[in-house]
């Protein structure tokens, strides 16, 4: 579908607008609904993938250091890159969550305003039982590690979650 | 031809008009994102990979009682008409029908169906699980495809991570991978000129809002469904309830709404509501949108009480069998066919007819 304002690229943002009674859709290109100044929904959450992705390609183009350890290079489980990944927005194999932690953690922050897990557990067949959510001595563990790493906004979230669990303790 | 009198009720029972809420809210689905840790996630698989998930997946259901007895269709072996129909009954994404563009249908598309629930397959993510209910039930929906994921989750290993959660292709996904969506009519507050507040209301509290169709569709006939927009940091019960909460709001903002017009401009919507019931009910030629739209001016009359003799069950049969390719296997016709408009107004002509008890 073309933008219905310069007739020219793709339209991937569809605002609805009220005129006369009607419900009126505009379907925009990702430019002409900047230059609208457009927030829909899907632009609001497309638009920390966008940036987050751009920044990273800017990272490549330039050699500069990708951020974190472990993201650079391609993932063992199916060989994609970080350059695959800013190309599609879309990750490879489970493998590539660990293989680009990292970056991942802070994209996923932008994304959902967090990067914890706090649904259900879960352990693939024959793995035992489903580990418990949080647990005092791994939260421990994973705040040194954050601090030594010098993540400040994970340790706070992890500060916040230990209180929370030695709380109800 | 797909034979889809083998689902139950068509595939349809969410669209009965028997749930709560159900004058407002069509229906409430559920869906959790899963993928199996042993394939490539589903853009980056081969043919081969997405056979193996396909039968891993068809295998181990046999096992469980949410999904022993389901039917399962291979979309790559579908004619576009019958893909078509599933889509419009909502049972597959687009992408997964292959009308996208480019309209390309992955080998290995599959859709498994049983009761309430059902499971894409080989779509974005290797397993879209979903539970349909009709009306506002987001905890019913929930237990119904929660059990599915168990019983396959104890089957097939999951992808997982201890701190991102079940893992999937878009990272927009991750975590719960559940996405809790209302479809729900709000044409009072688009009269009322009160929509576009309540939407940027909802995005500013982490919801979105898409058309009939889901992702990327248009807003037609004043439907809109109202979803979570992250799907991490938070658990599902909270998900849910921040939704529920929500919805809940828009529903009272709709009724107030109505309220509104009916006491301040009461001559104007009762000849909006009756216009679009008479031009429904004596129209020759009648396109898929404007259909929608006048359904949308007589469920409202319906909602006010302005019009009695037509039931929420026609208005949302109506709803589904004016769409292309439920029309065109109706009437024996290509859904592109030039004819179509006319074939429909016939059928909507003779739907109203029979409920009012006079031909028209």
């Amino acid at each position: 579908m073309r933008c219905d304002q310069c007739h020219e690229r793709d339209a991937v943002v569809h605002l609805t607008q009220i005129a006369q009674d009607q419900v009126v859709t505009l379907h925009l290109c990702e430019k002409c609904a900047a230059e609208k100044g457009v927030e829909s929904g899907a632009s609001v959450g497309k638009s920390p993938v966008g940036q987050f992705l751009a920044t990273m390609g800017k990272g490549m183009e330039a050699g500069g250091a990708m951020p974190g350890p472990g993201s650079g290079g391609s993932c063992p489980g199916c060989g994609a890159t970080l350059t695959d990944f800013r190309e599609s927005g879309r990750l490879g194999c489970a493998t590539c969550y660990r293989t680009f932690e990292a970056s991942l953690r802070d994209l996923l922050r932008r994304l959902h305003g967090s990067s914890r897990h706090l649904g259900e557990r879960y352990a693939p067949p024959g793995e035992g039982p489903v580990a418990p959510a949080d647990s005092a001595i791994q939260l421990r563990h994973q705040l040194k590690l954050a601090v030594d790493t010098e993540d400040f906004e994970l340790a706070a979230e992890l500060r916040d979650r230990l209180r929370a669990v030695e709380g109800e303790a | 031809m797909i034979d889809l009198s083998l689902l139950p009720d068509g595939g349809m029972a969410w669209l009965d008009g028997s749930g709560p809420e159900s004058h407002l809210v069509l229906s409430t689905r559920v869906r959790l994102a899963r993928n199996l840790s042993s394939h490539c996630f589903t853009p980056r698989s081969t043919a081969a990979d997405r056979e193996a998930v396909l039968a891993d997946v068809v295998a181990v259901a046999r096992e469980t009682v949410s999904l022993r007895n389901a039917i399962t269709f291979r979309l790559d072996t579908l004619e576009r008409t019958d893909r078509q129909l599933l889509h419009e009954r909502h049972l597959i994404s687009k992408e997964l029908a292959g009308l996208g563009d480019p309209e390309i249908v992955r080998a290995g598309a599959a859709l498994l169906v049983q009761d309430r629930t059902g499971v894409m397959l080989n779509e974005e993510d290797h397993l879209r699980l979903q539970g349909l209910r009709s009306g506002f039930a987001l905890e019913a929906a929930y237990a119904d495809v929660d059990r599915v994921d168990t019983e396959l989750g104890q089957r097939l290993p999951f992808a997982f991570h201890p701190e991102f959660g079940y893992l999937t292709s878009c990272p927009t996904n991750v975590g719960t991978g559940l996405r809790a969506s209302v479809l729900i009519h709000l044409p009072g507050l688009v009269l009322t000129k009160e929509i576009s507040k309540v939407l940027q209301g909802l995005a500013q509290v982490g919801l979105t809002f898409r058309g009939l169709y889901g992702e990327g569709s248009e807003v037609v006939g004043n439907f809109f469904q109202l979803s979570n927009q992250t799907t991490l940091g938070k658990s599902e019960q909270e998900l849910l309830d921040h939704l529920g909460k929500m919805v809940r709001q828009v529903i009272a903002y709709e009724e107030q709404a109505r309220q509104v017009l009916l006491r301040d401009v009461p001559t104007i919507i009762e000849d909006k509501v009756w216009r679009a019931y008479g031009l429904l009910r004596y129209a020759r030629t009648l396109s898929f949108d404007e259909t929608m739209n006048l359904l949308s001016g007589v469920r409202l009359g319906v909602g006010l009480g302005l019009i009695e003799r037509v039931g929420l069950y026609t208005l949302n049969k109506l709803l589904v069998h004016t769409q292309p390719a439920h029309l065109a296997v109706l009437e024996g016709i290509r859904p592109d066919d030039p004819e179509l408009s006319v074939r429909r107004a016939h059928y909507v002509r003779g739907l109203l007819a029979d409920e009012t008890g006079r031909r028209g």
